[in-house]
């Protein structure tokens, strides 16, 4: 479980990497094929030796037999599967439904932080501080103080859930991080685009709509996956509020058998969801490289 | 005969920078001006108060003898008499061509979707685009999205057109494609005001030149007389860099 929960810078600098590393092509004389698939045989070869290596030194190691049988107990994971997943079902569930709230009250916030005119000034100071406030502090402080401080408000006709509480800490922490992440694509659209839509007589919302937040998202669609995927680790958070999520299951197990593996089954289904994403936001953060690197006009 | 356009000692500064300073300017309908000058003298600035793209310190600019502060344009009605086509063209990359030339009819003057692609394609004909109606930006030449920033500019069928250095950002092969609609459109005959360095051009297709300088109109003739005799002496300066450089 991540404590600060601050989702992470937004990485592009992977796939920068990757292109400079990118083996320079080698002699001809070689001939074709076996040059082209020199890379990737050595490649291969160096991880199995490299990962092996350290495996081997692992599993011989005086301790080894402990740890497995405290980490890695292959009956304690089975039994304790069941339950880690209908926690992790939860987790998926709180997910979703935290994404799509934090996509729309991002936006939301970005917008009224781009927004021109002295009328719109105290959309634009609202944003600002909230963004501020709320990118200052760890969520998981908000997901305490909503979670468990307004259930026990009892104040009526408000929910006193404390997973909807938990839901809501989370969406105004995230919320603060996507909206920084809009309105960077916002404002990195050309001017020219802005006047182009006030020529053809749009409003500044209909520039918006259909002219500028089009580009802007496309342009940040991988820093936005990326938020995604850190957001998917810190649903976890909401296990302190007593909520039977993943981590929440594996800890009751771990109390009962004082065997830690269920915590690495649950570590196991958030590494199993969060992988795929961040391999599919490296490659759209690599495609978009390209697509401007070929320098389109 | 109301002047299609009057500007009236327009005043605009940014910040503490005079830039526009009293200039006065009157266009008939019909007519083409051109406005010429060094980079920083006011040209596009000029050509961005008239249809209120950016706003003016003192001075009043008349349509057909209205105010443009008049509410009886309302928030749209300048947009849609006066259209601007920009030198770096400013298509939206993500709509194709038809729609980049429906987007102002269809959300801000409400026509249907379905007479709004008719006319769009029926002015892609006219200009000889219509194989790329369908195209996104990024498929086109420089030359051909600047023809499409003129159509699109055109689809509200303004009485006015301002042009702002729209073969600026063009290789010289594909200058001549642009300037080609601009003599068509004087031809079936739009008021315009176009700001150049083509002078060959300005000279064709302008009835009649202004030179600027910071801020002001220092010289204002026939194209025929100013280039050929210029009087101020800095319009005579300006005229010989150009010719030094190539472009007359
Ligand atoms: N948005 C702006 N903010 C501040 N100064 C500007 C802005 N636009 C233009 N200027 C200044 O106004 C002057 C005239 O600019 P402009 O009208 O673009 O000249 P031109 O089109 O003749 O090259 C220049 O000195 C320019 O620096
Ligand atoms: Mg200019």
């Amino acid at each position: 479980m991540s404590s600060g929960a601050s989702p992470p810078e937004q990485d592009t600098t992977a796939s920068h990497r990757e292109g400079r590393e990118r083996p320079s092509r080698p002699a001809p004389a070689r001939g074709r094929r076996s040059s082209r698939t020199t890379p990737i045989v050595i490649s291969v070869a160096s991880v199995v030796v490299v990962f092996g290596a350290v495996g081997y030194a692992i599993t011989r190691a005086e301790q080894w037999p402990r740890i497995k049988r405290q980490f890695f107990n292959w009956d304690a994971m089975v039994a304790s599967f069941p339950d880690v997943l209908r926690g992790f079902w939860i987790n998926i569930q709180v997910w979703v439904i935290a994404l799509v709230a934090i996509g729309l009250w991002a936006l939301v916030l970005a917008i009224f932080r781009t927004f021109t005119g002295p009328w719109f000034a105290p959309l634009r100071v609202f944003a600002v501080v909230y963004i501020d406030l709320f990118r200052g502090m760890p969520a998981l402080l908000l997901v305490l103080l909503l979670g468990f401080g307004v259930p026990a408000l009892n104040l009526p006709g408000v929910p006193s859930s404390a997973l909807f509480w938990g839901v809501v800490a989370v969406t105004l922490s995230y919320a603060a991080y996507a909206a920084e992440v809009y309105r960077a694509g916002i404002e990195a659209v050309h001017d020219g685009q802005r006047a182009a839509a006030k020529a053809l007589g749009l409003t500044q919302l209909q520039a918006l709509r259909y002219a500028i937040l089009p580009q802007a998202l496309r342009n940040v669609l991988p820093a936005l996956l990326n938020l995604a995927v850190a957001l998917q680790k810190d649903v976890a958070l909401l296990s302190v509020l007593g909520i039977r999520d993943a981590v929440r299951e594996a800890q009751i197990y771990t109390a009962r058998t004082f065997n830690y593996s269920s915590l690495i089954v649950a570590a196991a289904l958030f590494m199993l969801a969060t992988v795929p994403l961040a391999r599919f936001t490296d490659y759209l953060t690599k495609r978009d490289r390209q697509r401007r690197l070929q320098g389109t006009p | 005969m109301t002047d299609r356009i009057a500007i009236r000692a327009l005043t605009k500064y940014y910040g503490d920078h005079l830039v526009l300073d009293g200039v006065s300017l009157a266009v008939a309908p019909h007519e083409v001006v051109a406005l010429i000058g060094a980079s920083g003298s006011g040209k596009s600035t000029l050509l961005r108060c008239i249809n209120r793209l950016v706003d003016f310190d003192d001075g009043e600019i008349l349509i057909d003898g209205v105010s443009t502060d008049d509410p009886q344009f309302g928030k749209t009605g300048l947009y849609r008499r006066i259209g601007i086509v920009f030198q770096a063209f400013n298509l939206f990359p993500h709509l194709n061509v038809v729609q980049n030339i429906t987007l102002a009819p269809r959300r801000v003057h409400g026509l249907s979707r379905q007479a709004c692609e008719d006319n769009a394609r029926r002015l892609l004909d006219m200009f000889g685009m219509g194989e790329c109606a369908d195209d996104y930006p990024e498929q086109l030449s420089g030359g051909q999205q600047q023809r499409v920033a003129i159509i699109r500019s055109l689809a509200t069928n303004p009485d006015v057109l301002l042009l702002d250095e729209v073969t600026g950002a063009l290789d010289p092969e594909l200058i001549g494609e642009v300037l080609r609609i601009i003599k068509d459109l004087k031809e079936k005959g739009m008021t315009m005001v176009i700001v150049t360095h083509e002078m060959g051009f300005a000279r064709d297709v302008a009835d009649r030149v202004c030179f600027l300088e910071g801020g002001r109109i220092l010289e204002e003739n026939t194209a025929h007389e100013l280039f050929a005799r210029p009087q101020h002496p800095r319009t005579q300066r300006f005229l010989q860099r150009i010719t030094d450089a190539g472009r007359l």
